[in-house]
């Protein structure tokens, strides 16, 4: 339920009948959404291969390919949006791939979970990682190997020349304005190359 | 509840103009086709084959238990492609050896058997005949064209010719062109037949002999090309054929590996036409979509109206995935609908003739977007009603790779 108005307020940010590319779509939820509600089109690209699964029985165009690998594929302001939903947090290379993000499409759109949400700093506090529903993982088993803040979200995309159109927090699918790097478990940024 | 298959033949009196300017007329071509064409004529798929295979994709030959066809794991009843709802077609090339009009049969202008005289065939060649063929079953529109490697490439191919005519091009372990090492290969593998001294300049039918030892060779060099550095060690790794003492001897088979090789060569020489194999390998050389293009592939594929579903297997390096990365890239680049799948299997480029899970399904899910679309696009049901043709010899079922 908290997923589904998590997705829509994502889809908001994406102007409709735009031409999308969903970098670690998963099952291809937000393109399939994206096309049947907002008349987008586009591609997804995932490594997984129970997801490129999924994304051809749902109809979505899926590549499977390693994002660690670059964007080389894509020339340069090639989409109208670029989304990177949950996906930031599980790249080597995340600088490299958010400029990249920023180069192939005309708007960026990154969502990832906010290690600041005050839950997490509680845990801390009392000296252990957090283990929450947005951070479920144990510290050593963690596919998230980048764990960063709102706040830490805007100073990478100020140093990379990224103006911020909108930014936000989410938090159980509502959008929390006030104090976001306090108050909400997912930091969402909308962006263009400045 | 096995598929049974009838080898069905198609003459054509009117010539057909080659791409090398010669033509070739009064020919036929060997057919099957598995399922039922329904009453809008909508659910056709036709299969294009590779190297060594032909029209016999799937089933058995009533009576011969041990004729599958070559994709017999991917089509039939409940398989992948699906004959209870698709209408499939297997079509062998113009120049094969497996009952179409090739290099051992009479050019009707001489009254002599063509031998090397057989006009030489690309890929835009056969899928004109294959479209012809088409024409004849009375088929408009293919709501698919698949292949594998060469197959693939006359897939491709398909959706740049006749545009019009395909919903959906399943591309798999294919390329669009051949690397300069590719080509290399098939040149061994043609200078061994040629070299062969029962070759006779490719007239060697009259002389009543048969270049097998070129063939052998030719077979030996394309079976490493199509499996893995990986499988091939675990399947054979350092073994010897006999006992655990080397023998000593240079000419002997002393290796598992080597006896392997020599048995696929024998085999293959016992039932492929040596010309046809010199003929088969120059038309993957020459495909080159792009050439025309100015080596702009993305320019190439601008006609293309068709959807694909790309697959690729990452061990293989005589397709590798890096080819078929350049196709997708080219049809994100005209903005066409396509998916790829890029299979992590252990088994080189002979992958796409095995039953990888992961691949089945891709390809399962996509037959059944193509039959999902075909109802919503207001249709009838896929599978309703229709006819079939004729009927005609039988042939050996063989195997198929590039």
């Amino acid at each position: 339920m908290t997923d589904r108005l998590t997705m829509q307020s994502i889809a908001a940010l994406v102007p409709e009948r735009s031409r999308v590319l969903d970098l670690g779509c998963g099952d291809g939820a937000m393109l399939d959404y994206l096309q049947r509600e907002r008349g987008c089109s586009g591609y997804g690209i995932e490594i997984a291969d129970g997801n490129v699964l999924a994304c051809v029985k749902r109809g979505v165009n899926v590549i499977q390919a390693n994002l660690d690998e670059g964007l080389s594929m894509f020339d340069d302001a090639s989409f109208d949006v670029v989304l990177q939903i949950d996906t930031l947090q599980h790249l080597r290379n995340t600088e490299t791939m958010l400029v990249e993000t920023a180069r192939v499409g005309r708007i960026g759109v990154v969502a990832f979970p906010n290690f600041a949400h005050w839950p997490n700093r509680l845990s801390i506090a009392r000296g252990r990682m957090p283990v929450t529903k947005r951070l479920p993982y144990q510290w050593y088993d963690t596919p998230n190997i980048r764990v960063g803040t709102f706040k830490d979200f805007e100073v990478l995309a100020t140093k990379n020349n990224l103006a911020i159109l909108d930014s936000y927090g989410l938090q159980e699918g509502r959008e929390v304005r006030l104090l976001p790097n306090a108050r909400a478990g997912t930091a969402v940024f909308k962006f263009e190359r400045a | 509840m096995s598929l049974v298959a009838v080898s069905q033949s198609m003459e054509f009196a009117q010539p057909l103009a080659l791409q090398s300017g010669a033509s070739i007329r009064a020919y036929s071509l060997a057919y099957e086709t598995y399922g039922t064409l329904n009453a809008d004529r909508s659910n056709a798929v036709l299969i294009c084959h590779a190297l060594n295979a032909s029209h016999h994709v799937a089933g058995v030959y009533a009576g011969q238990e041990d004729s599958e066809g070559w994709w017999d794991t991917m089509i039939g009843p409940g398989k992948p492609v699906d004959t209870e709802r698709f209408f499939v077609i297997g079509v062998n090339n113009l120049g094969s050896c497996f009952g179409s009009t090739g290099p051992m049969h009479v050019n009707p202008d001489t009254g002599k058997v063509y031998g090397a005289d057989f006009p030489v065939m690309t890929v835009e060649d056969w899928v004109d005949a294959q479209a012809r063929l088409l024409d004849r079953l009375g088929i408009a529109t293919l709501a698919g064209v698949m292949g594998g490697s060469l197959g693939g490439m006359q897939a491709l191919s398909w959706t740049l010719q006749y545009p019009q005519r395909v919903r959906h091009a399943i591309v798999v372990a294919s390329a669009p062109n051949l690397t300069a090492e590719n080509i290399a290969f098939n040149e061994v593998a043609r200078r061994a037949i040629v070299t062969d001294p029962d070759f006779h300049g490719g007239h060697f039918y009259q002389h009543g002999v048969i270049p097998k030892r070129g063939l052998r060779i030719a077979r030996m060099i394309g079976h490493i090309t199509y499996l893995s550095d990986d499988v091939m060690n675990e399947k054979f790794g350092r073994q010897l054929r006999e006992g655990i003492d080397i023998r000593y001897t240079t000419q002997d088979v002393e290796f598992q590996i080597e006896s392997y090789l020599r048995y696929q060569g024998d085999k293959f020489s016992e039932y492929f036409d040596a010309n046809t194999y010199l003929l088969i390998t120059r038309a993957l050389d020459y495909f080159d979509p792009a050439l025309r293009h100015n080596g702009n592939l993305a320019k190439a594929l601008s006609v293309a109206q068709a959807k694909f579903l790309l697959v690729s297997f990452t061990t293989d390096w005589r397709f590798s995935p890096k080819r078929s990365r350049e196709l997708v890239k080219a049809l994100l680049d005209n903005r066409r609908d396509v998916s790829y799948a890029e299979i992590d299997a252990p088994h080189g480029h002979d992958a796409f003739l095995l039953e990888d899970a992961r691949y089945m399904a891709v390809v399962r899910a996509y037959f059944d977007r193509i039959a999902q679309e075909a109802l919503s696009a207001d249709g009838p049901p896929l599978g309703a009603k229709a006819p079939s043709g004729g009927s005609a010899a039988g042939m050996p079922a063989s195997a198929g790779a590039t």
